[in-house]
């Protein structure tokens, strides 16, 4: 199928690539950008007037919920949702019920996802058996499978020693360890940042040592193994300092933060919304500023939607006894269009984030649009404004902090490997 | 996303007692001045006014308290209102139902305002935020956050010795960490004008950032105390108390304890208060609670009066306005 | 009204003044007809049938009857008597303390606009007013009424 893509302004920011251009694709390929090759019989023509050509998005972190729990959601639910988002390609955390630790458990996951034909999935797996902190995983095997990665998603690695070896036998196949670091202990069972508001509330905290005392360690670790390391969800200005200071020292180590972290502070919580409850908490006013230079400067090289869908119960309990988690896939490209917006970061920079950024961290081959790449494209109108309206989303988890923002950005059509997956009405 | 606080309605009115945050001068005021009308009915001849009558409240303790929900029991009944009382703890919502099944439940027995106790902060905004419109919801205590009709009561017991607020300064002594009680009353000391409010305690039981409550903090009785008017002294939370916040209840007594010691450092006419139930020996000395400055008795039996004035408040219709 | 008043006085009533009109006459009316007993008083909020429409007002002045009234007759006092649903709260309050044996009804000025079936025994002077108009006791010293637009 022969298909170009006319007159979009082409941002490709692995190339450093920014121009009004056009965009050719045969059998599942970029073939050319600009000057339409030889004999080019084109099947299908997308105009692209006014709108922006650019890699499909790279979530590096969305929730699927299959298997294990589809009354939140399943493949099918969100991987629709996410290619009306213009996401090409996403990550999942190992936390699915059974937790992603056997070979077997990743072919489940990525033969569910190829049946769908939608966004290509990308399983992360377990670090440690049941993510119980207490013995390895075979690591090896789950990369063979199709692993791109291991990591301890939301659970502690309470026992130093696990961890160090975790990294080591990772290091050992260059195997990239994924870290969310927190320290049990002082996280206990708070669920909202430990300052003002928590105070105000009346709920439990977490203060922003149970981030930099687990990212400390982490980087200690991470020198004398040499493992490459990639820390997710950073929420405070400290810790993202202590990563700065790190890649400057030449460590391998890499970082993203959640969109909802970008924009939100625990100020938003007002009164109980249970919308705001996320886990790490949002934090500070300060920290969301630290962060957000972060992602300017490279120091944070993806911003991820964090999806975690929820059914409507989740969030009708008393605050610290609702579930942590935000519906992230629609507004990924939203909330990352209105950094630019705000005058927070240059357009190539923010797409840099949601494409080769993630892709790079992740260790795959799209997010860019070399002559030759998959043809995974997003073609989205950056004018175009829309009010978010739970009511409207794709997904089966409609637990959203957003509605009623006026919101910059929506996807036209996506394209992966050439197939046109999605076309807004 | 609103951020609008649900117990004021479109038209002004306080339609929830949800917590004293965000409420006027002038509201806080006129349910004291209701209440002291409503004060010394064990002795008039009549006890009963029929301004709830046909009225049902339920009293919706999620974590029990026996003094709390009496208080409420005997307000409620005062002014002529049905009064039905429910232990959810000891019922299902441990199996699983949830508190707004629960309260949906009761709803269809025709309830016209819920007094809620329960264990988790921002429960009772969370019934507030899903019962319609003409049902009326008193926060009876949420986890750490507010128990505003407590705070009321200690107001309404200052203020029947020392009226004039804008003079006074004030300790809170204790756990302040876990107290709703705490909360309430620095809300209402800063909307009463007090200036001087103060809490007291070790640095493991004062909440991060405690100042922007608009208190300064103290870790030494000797400097907390000087010459201040009114002590109020909190119980000891310790069935809340996870971790290491204080080593032992001997060290804590010698410290924070008040005792008549340390009693000498505040004003010579200084009043003790404590919302209770005490802890002898561990807060608070026998002798201090029992003697001559202690109002802790006047508390308990302003409760039933502030209650009253409260629920009345809440009930009365649309013409009431919100204050400001 | 004191004229009326005196043959009443042989059944050693008790005269209950209803706030704030119906005491300062109830007061007055008692310095001029030599009655030295007790004078009762009474406030109606709590009983009011306006109240979940208009809600309370905090400044409640505490009722008070001197005397048990079990058996007893009463003059109920008040400043003007309009539509009569003060008097019906009144003798609601009244009942909550005991059962009287009789109860009469002495106003300064009744007015047209009745929407209860109550009428006074003992009447200073009738007024027809428009609805817009209005008719105030002022006091205690001097007691003069007033004759106004309600705006």
């Amino acid at each position: 199928m022969k298909i170009a893509i006319r007159g979009g302004r082409v941002i490709d920011p692995a190339n450093n690539f920014d121009t009004v251009s056009d965009v050719f694709i045969d059998r599942g390929v970029v073939t050319a950008i600009g000057a339409a090759p030889s004999e080019f019989e084109t099947n299908s023509n997308i105009d692209a007037s006014g709108k922006i050509v650019c890699p499909g998005f790279v979530d590096l972190r969305a929730r699927l919920r299959e298997p294990g729990q589809e009354h939140k959601a399943t493949m099918d639910s969100e991987l629709r949702a996410a290619v009306s988002a213009g996401i090409t390609s996403l990550c999942c955390p190992p936390d699915t019920y059974p937790v992603i630790d056997t070979p077997a458990m990743v072919h489940m996951v990525r033969q569910r996802a190829a049946e769908l034909q939608l966004t290509q999935v990308h399983p992360l797996g377990a670090l440690t058996i049941g993510l119980a902190g207490e013995r390895l995983t075979n690591m090896s095997a789950l990369q063979d499978a199709g692993c791109i990665g291991v990591g301890n998603a939301l659970q502690p690695v309470e026992n130093t020693l696990v961890m160090r070896r975790a990294m080591q036998y990772a290091a050992s196949f260059d195997i990239t360890v994924f870290i969310h670091a927190h320290d049990s202990w002082l996280l206990g069972n708070g669920c909202v940042h430990e300052g003002e508001v928590s105070t105000r509330l009346g709920l439990p905290a977490i203060p922003e040592a149970a981030e930099t005392v687990a990212v400390a360690r982490e980087l200690a670790l991470i020198e004398t193994t040499g493992v490459r390391a990639h820390f997710c969800e950073l929420s405070c200005a400290r810790a993202v300092a202590m990563v700065a200071d790190a890649q400057q020292r030449g460590l391998p180590v890499t970082a993203d933060v959640s969109a909802h972290h970008l924009h939100l502070t625990e100020h938003d919580i007002g009164f109980f919304n249970t919308q705001c409850h996320v886990r790490p908490p949002l934090r500070s006013a300060t920290d969301r500023d630290a962060l957000r230079s972060a992602t300017r400067d490279n120091v944070v090289q993806a911003i991820c939607s964090d999806h975690q869908p929820h059914e409507v119960d989740a969030k009708l309990a008393p605050f610290s006894e609702s579930e942590p988690g935000i519906s992230g896939l629609e507004t990924l490209l939203s909330l990352t269009l209105k950094l630019v917006a705000d005058g927070l970061l240059e357009l190539p920079r923010a797409l840099a984030t949601i494409t080769c950024g993630p892709a790079r961290v992740l260790g795959i081959d799209t997010g860019h649009l070399r002559v030759g790449a998959a043809a995974d494209i997003c073609v989205f109108d950056p004018d175009s404004i829309w009010v978010v309206d739970p009511d409207s989303m794709l997904s089966q988890g409609r637990n959203t902090p957003y509605t009623g923002w006026s919101l910059p950005g929506q996807v036209c059509q996506t394209l992966i490997g050439g197939r046109l997956v999605y076309e807004q009405e | 996303m609103s951020r609008r606080d649900i117990q004021i309605d479109e038209a002004g009115n306080l339609v929830h007692f949800l917590t004293l945050e965000g409420l006027s001068q002038p509201t806080l005021v006129g349910i004291l001045d209701l209440a002291e009308s409503f004060v010394g009915f064990e002795t008039r001849e009549i006890k009963k006014v029929p301004l709830l009558r046909g009225k049902t409240v339920v009293n919706l303790f999620f974590e029990s308290s026996t003094r709390t929900r009496t208080t409420f029991e005997i307000a409620a009944k005062r002014l002529s209102a049905d009064v039905i009382n429910m232990n959810p703890a000891r019922m299902s919502t441990s199996k699983g139902e949830t508190v707004l099944d629960t309260v949906r439940n009761l709803e269809a027995m025709h309830t016209d305002m819920f007094v809620v106790r329960h264990e988790f902060s921002g429960a009772a905004y969370l019934i507030a935020s899903h019962v319609p419109p003409h049902i009326r919801i008193i926060n009876a205590g949420d986890g750490r956050h507010a128990h505003p009709t407590q705070a009321m009561l200690d107001m309404f017991t200052i203020r029947q010795h020392k009226p004039d607020f804008a003079s006074l300064s004030v300790a809170i002594v204790g756990d302040i960490l876990h107290s709703r009680v705490a909360r309430s009353q620095i809300h209402a000391l800063n909307v009463l004008g007090v200036p001087d409010i103060r809490v007291i305690a070790p640095m493991t039981l004062l909440p991060t950032e405690v100042e922007r409550l608009g208190v300064r903090a103290y870790t030494n009785m000797a400097s907390g105390l000087k010459d201040v008017d009114v002590v109020i002294m909190l119980r000891l939370q310790m069935e809340r108390m996870q971790g290491q916040l204080i080593p032992s209840e001997q060290e804590f007594f010698r410290c924070y304890g008040l005792t008549e010691d340390k009693l000498r450092y505040a004003k010579r006419d200084a009043v003790v208060m404590h919302p209770g139930p005490i802890n002898r020996g561990l807060e608070i000395a026998s002798s201090v609670a029992d003697g001559p400055q202690s109002l802790i008795l006047s508390q308990v039996t302003n409760g039933i009066a502030v209650r009253m004035a409260i629920m009345a408040q809440l009930m009365g219709g649309a013409g009431r306005k919100e204050t400001s | 009204m004191e004229s009326q008043l005196r043959p009443m006085l042989s059944s050693d009533p008790l005269f209950v003044g209803i706030h704030t009109g119906g005491v300062w006459l109830a007061q007055r009316l008692c310095q001029q007809l030599d009655v030295a007993a007790p004078i009762g008083s009474i406030d109606i909020s709590f009983y009011r049938d306006d109240f979940s429409r208009v809600g309370i007002h905090p400044q409640v002045k505490a009722s008070h009857l001197p005397e048990p009234i079990d058996d007893r007759h009463i003059i109920l006092i008040d400043d003007v008597l309009h539509t009569g649903r003060t008097i019906r709260a009144a003798l609601n309050e009244i009942f909550a303390y005991g059962r009287p044996r009789q109860v009469w009804l002495a106003v300064l000025v009744e007015r047209g606009g009745r929407e209860l079936p109550i009428q006074p025994d003992v009447v200073a002077t009738r007024m027809e007013l428009e609805p817009s108009e209005h008719v105030k006791l002022l006091g205690p010293e001097p007691l003069t009424l007033q004759r106004m637009e309600r705006r």
